[in-house]
């Protein structure tokens, strides 16, 4: 495993989580979730885990992003914070 | 709040920072979670169970309790989304497109029937117009999807997947279908009677599977006790066993997040969805 | 110097992910919208599941797949050793983890979608201004 990747995936992942919970609409924060979980799928591949990679790209960035964008969609959209 | 937020992080977060420095190197193979039981697993397991996939092995042979009750608590989680979402009692109202002219009829009471043939639509309020090339890729796309769903549960002991996976993976099909398609178009092919027992279904195959090695005297999931029934090289037993076990968590899960999507997106009405 | 290169090197990645544990830590304590406090718990629980899965990890092995045993009932030409393949038993624990996540965020989702069904609102104080004003009309009927 190369550091560079490593390092350039995680600095991703912690811009993506940073990013995440300071936006101000809800379906950003779900696609910014879905981008984090994205990434974190890619860093468990470059680490060998491609058991739990295949596991985190099918349920993070798949059913999870769904169903926050769901219950975005029947709740309201806009926060204060 | 935000600074007695910031306080408590950055405590929190100094604690654990400070205890790294006990930690082991990075990468190091004589970690103490490297030495111990994973040896065994890594060496032996091939030889004990004809599965070259590890993480499938431990999964579902050396660690098969532990993921029957992750099975279960999918299954309750299902369960309490059914529970605390699902509303039965039917809106009033009803709208109806009459397909050749397109003319919208609104009925204001439920009493009467609704006119059930082929020129006529029931449709949602807030009505959005079918994309056509949405449609169509996506009903290409579907079965294929479904397809590799089905690879990924049976192949699961030599590649990366598994019940796990591949439940989800058939489950976001059936998603897929409802976002492109409307909410009503899955629940007239699956109906919701059908999704609930194939949650149960799911956990009762694991659990069956267990059972059925207790009756040639063996332990509760001893998979190599399944020869009795099976007419296979005996060597080759418990990677059987494991399929199986593994078919059944692909079932639930395929169910829960059926269950839990339909639920989250139609308020527990299943009748207008994302 | 050379001692501090080589503890950054060693360490370099805990120190991110506890990074990136704080920062779900400080969403689920701060942040006044409970969808945002429920992606900080799954950021939280990821940065876990990612430390746990790097536990597991080993320079120079491979992934935990038993090369050339493809339909050979247990007979490899060679002979394995632990040192060659990553250790398994992490990514299993933390595989069942994820899928019992995604269940949890259902549930929880729900919760969220019940409680704006009766108050209206996703916003914290907003839902703690309606209970106590639907406490005080109890109180004065």
């Amino acid at each position: 495993m190369h550091w560079q990747i490593d390092l350039i995936i995680l600095t991703f992942i912690i811009f993506c989580a940073v990013a995440a919970i300071t936006v101000r609409d809800l379906l950003s924060t779900a696609i910014l979730f879905g981008a984090y979980s994205f990434m974190m799928c890619l860093l468990w591949a470059v680490m060998g885990a491609v058991d739990v990679a295949f596991t985190e790209a099918s349920v993070g960035a798949g059913v999870s992003t769904v169903f926050f964008v769901a219950a975005v969609f029947r709740t309201s959209r806009r926060t204060k914070d | 709040m935000k600074f007695a937020a910031f306080l408590i992080v950055s405590l929190c977060g100094g604690l654990l920072l400070y205890a790294t420095a006990d930690l082991p190197a990075w990468g190091d193979p004589n970690s103490p979670a490297g030495t111990h039981l994973s040896p065994h697993y890594i060496e032996k397991a091939l030889e004990e169970t004809d599965v070259p996939n590890l993480v499938t092995a431990v999964l579902a042979d050396y660690r098969g309790y532990d993921t029957m009750f992750e099975t279960a608590v999918v299954f309750c989680a299902g369960l309490a989304c059914l529970l605390l979402l699902r509303d039965y009692t039917r809106k009033k109202g009803s709208f109806y497109r009459h397909i050749p002219t397109g003319v919208v009829i609104h009925f204001k009471e439920n009493r009467k029937n609704p006119p059930k043939s082929r020129e006529f639509e029931h449709m949602d309020k807030e009505w959005v117009p079918y994309d056509l090339i949405m449609k169509t890729v996506c009903r290409i796309l579907i079965p294929f999807i479904q397809l590799y769903a089905l690879y990924v549960v049976a192949h699961g002991d030599f590649s990366p997947g598994g019940g796990f996976q591949g439940g989800v993976i058939f489950g976001s099909s059936l998603i897929l279908l409802a976002i492109s398609y409307n909410l009503r178009t899955v629940m007239d092919r699956i109906k919701e009677r059908v999704l609930g027992f194939l949650c149960v279904l799911g956990v009762l195959v694991y659990t069956g599977i267990g059972v059925l090695c207790m009756i040639p005297g063996g332990n509760f999931l001893d998979y190599s006790k399944l020869a009795v029934f099976l007419p296979v090289d005996p060597g080759h037993v418990r990677a059987l066993g494991m399929l199986g076990v593994e078919i059944g968590v692909g079932i639930a899960v395929m169910a829960v997040m059926v269950v839990i999507y339909v639920n989250i997106a139609s308020e527990g009405r299943h009748d207008e969805g994302l | 110097m050379s001692d501090i290169i080589t503890i950054v090197v060693a360490k370099y990645n805990y120190w991110l992910y506890i990074i990136l544990m704080m920062i779900g830590l400080y969403a689920m304590i701060a942040k006044n919208n409970l969808v945002k406090k429920l992606v900080g718990m799954n950021i939280f629980q990821t940065a876990i599941i990612l430390f746990y899965v790097s536990i597991g990890y080993k320079k120079d092995a491979t992934i935990p797949i038993i090369e050339n045993a493809h339909g050979g009932h247990g007979n490899t030409a060679h002979a394995i050793h632990a040192a060659d393949y990553i250790n398994p038993l992490p990514h299993v624990l933390m595989l069942t983890a994820i899928v019992v996540s995604v269940a949890t965020l259902g549930v929880a989702l729900a919760l969220a979608v019940k409680i704006y069904q009766r108050y209206q609102t996703l916003e914290e104080d907003e839902i703690r201004m309606r209970l106590t004003e639907n406490r005080l009309a109890e109180n004065n009927k």
